[in-house]
């Protein structure tokens, strides 16, 4: 219930930004619904399930240039969106029955690859991308400032939906098998729970949305390149956010999303020239002093004080 | 003879290959660590040695020792300090921890030495000789073999030395070990060292042969994975074959691919290798 009001305090708020909020902070609310969106989805496979996946670069590139190259052939823009949502969860299937398979590091490396290899495929088929050149997006023949508000609904809307599907994960059979493996795949598997099949399906639909972001993305910026949106800061980010607000949880991506964005914008503003240093820092700290996010941190302190109200002068616990 | 040619190139560039990913391997066999740093250890053995050699002359070959030591003690403050605490955390944490060190060490290189790229221009290279209709690059077949000869001085300090068994000891069952004595951290600590100071002396060599840059420690990390999934895990007969290995088809795939795609080759094998034969093809074996 409590969460409920969060959430619908959460929405009136970005849902009021538009009327009230300069161009800039309409930027920022449209990166971070985007960031909210990759951290969420990410949360599916790696925290639902416990797979180290890298491979939200490659989601997030391949959904970019599938609706950019739609776009540029004169699909209109939302078709060219759902498309590329489309192809990127068709594309995480397959990837999925083929490596996820592989455990722990062996894992990691492979989904990792991935997007390096999909970069310079597309770096390299330069008649269909652009090739290192990028590709340019047909303009849209709207106002900017209906242009920010077009992509900033649009993008919530994705995250509202990155967070039903969350929701929905959670509750169903798939989050329940998904967290069964993580516990224990081999004890999973011996009582009847077909972890392939899960673990594909959770797979695909930690890929669905981010590749529909990844259109989005490229209709807003209107020029992509392959080292702009396979880049594997793309893939580490999420993990990061999803870290900070506690993984495997349900809001905790979404309030890692919101604080990871304020310190980055932070740091880009203050100090550009070191900024992936201080994300390092961030890393390590969080690492170090946050290691179930900032929702382990909350219920460890409940449970401290139930316990310290619970517990009667002269009993030992 | 254009095959020959190719090969050799390859060979020479592979042995320089097993050395970047020796130590990767063995920090990964023994720790369980996905060492992302690795790539930027190598690029500061280059480093070293480019500075070596400018301001006091001292050739490649023999700033080997100075780099490999140097980064020897950096991995081993690195892991004493870090990475030591949540060496038991799943491998996620390690992963992205690793990745956060390299953001700030890359970073610390861009700013200190800048992004440009630099190059060791010998005074008296040994240049090429021609036997038998193959160009023999001398300048880097010493250095490969020298990658080779450090090499397999590793394989017998792990084999014979007191810390060497102590370390496949800890790799073989970290909790038997320690009944038995042995420090576990430490040797983390000291594994962990000597992986750095393998890829610094690694880098030292390749300033031979590449240019110099922090921009190519990617380059470096993607060739370590490759050759670690390529000859196997943990086995230092599998990184010198999976680096010759990979030598030989880098320098193939050039010829019919074209030169620029000489990683994306070895990255779509790595993925092939991953889906097919996961154990490499030397398959899984310890330090023995």
């Amino acid at each position: 219930m409590r969460h409920l009001l969060i959430l619908a305090i959460l929405v009136i708020a970005m849902g009021l930004l538009p009327i009230f909020a300069s161009n800039y902070t309409l930027r920022l609310g449209t990166m971070f619904a985007m960031y909210a969106v990759l951290a969420q989805s990410w949360n599916i496979i790696g925290g639902f399930a416990g797979y180290p996946s890298f491979s939200t670069a490659a989601f997030f590139g391949l959904g970019a240039y599938t609706g950019a190259i739609l776009q540029t052939q004169g699909v209109p823009m939302p078709i060219a969106w759902i498309s590329a949502c489309l192809v990127v969860t068709i594309f995480a299937a397959c990837l999925g029955i083929a490596i996820l398979h592989l455990k722990g590091h062996y894992f990691a490396i492979a989904s990792l690859v991935v997007a390096e290899v999909l970069l310079e495929i597309t770096t390299s088929w330069t008649d269909l991308t652009g090739g290192g050149m990028g590709i340019n997006l047909p303009i849209l023949r709207i106002s900017i400032e209906a242009q920010a508000s077009l992509f900033y609904w649009s993008m919530l809307l994705l995250a509202l939906l990155a967070l039903g599907l969350n929701f929905w994960v959670s509750k169903s059979r798939i989050g329940f098998a998904l967290r069964c493996i993580r516990q224990n795949e081999d004890a999973s598997a011996m009582v009847g729970i077909n972890t392939t099949f899960f673990k594909v399906v959770g797979f695909a639909l930690s890929a669905v949305l981010v590749g529909g972001a990844g259109a989005m993305y490229a209709s807003w910026v209107f020029y992509i390149e392959p080292p702009d949106v396979y880049s594997v800061l793309t893939s580490v980010k999420p993990i990061v956010m999803a870290l900070l607000g506690g993984a495997g949880t349900v809001f905790g991506p979404i309030i890692g999303a919101a604080i990871f964005l304020t310190m980055e914008e932070f740091v880009w503003r203050s100090f550009l020239s070191i900024h992936a240093a201080v994300l390092g820092l961030i890393i390590v700290g969080l690492i170090f002093f946050l290691p179930h996010g900032i929702l382990g941190l909350l219920s460890d302190i409940k449970k401290k004080s139930i316990r310290k109200r619970g517990s009667s002068p002269g009993v030992e616990e | 003879m254009l095959t020959a040619q190719i090969l050799l190139n390859g060979i020479v560039l592979g042995g320089l290959y097993a050395c970047i990913a020796v130590g990767f391997s063995l920090v990964w066999g023994v720790l369980n660590v996905i060492n992302i740093l690795h790539g930027s250890f190598v690029v500061l053995g280059s480093y070293i040695a480019y500075f070596a050699y400018t301001y006091l002359g001292i050739h490649p070959y023999l700033s080997v020792p100075l780099s490999g030591i140097i980064l020897f003690f950096v991995g081993f403050a690195i892991q004493r300090g870090v990475i030591n605490r949540v060496i038991a955390a799943p491998v996620l944490t390690t992963l992205v921890l690793t990745f956060g060190l390299e953001l700030i060490v890359n970073n610390a290189m861009i700013i200190g030495f800048s992004a440009d790229y630099l190059s060791i221009n010998l005074q008296n290279p040994l240049g090429s000789k021609l036997i038998g209709g193959l160009v023999l690059p001398l300048d880097r077949l010493v250095a490969m073999l020298l990658a080779i000869i450090l090499t397999v001085i590793l394989y017998y300090i792990l084999a014979r030395s007191r810390i060497g068994r102590a370390i496949v000891a800890v790799r073989m069952d970290a909790e038997a070990a320690a009944l038995m004595g042995v420090e576990v951290k430490k040797i983390y600590a000291i594994t962990f060292g000597i992986g750095a100071f393998m890829a610094g002396a690694a880098g030292s060599l390749l300033s031979l042969v590449f240019p110099i840059s922090p921009l190519n420690g990617t380059e470096f990390l993607g060739i370590a994975f490759v050759v670690c999934v390529l000859g196997g895990l943990g086995s230092i007969s599998g990184a010198i074959i999976g680096g010759l290995a990979l030598g030989a088809i880098q320098s193939f795939g050039a010829l019919w691919f074209g030169p620029e795609h000489g990683l994306t080759i070895a990255f779509a094998l790595l993925i092939l290798l991953l889906i097919f034969k996961p154990t490499g093809i030397m398959g899984r074996k310890g330090y023995e």
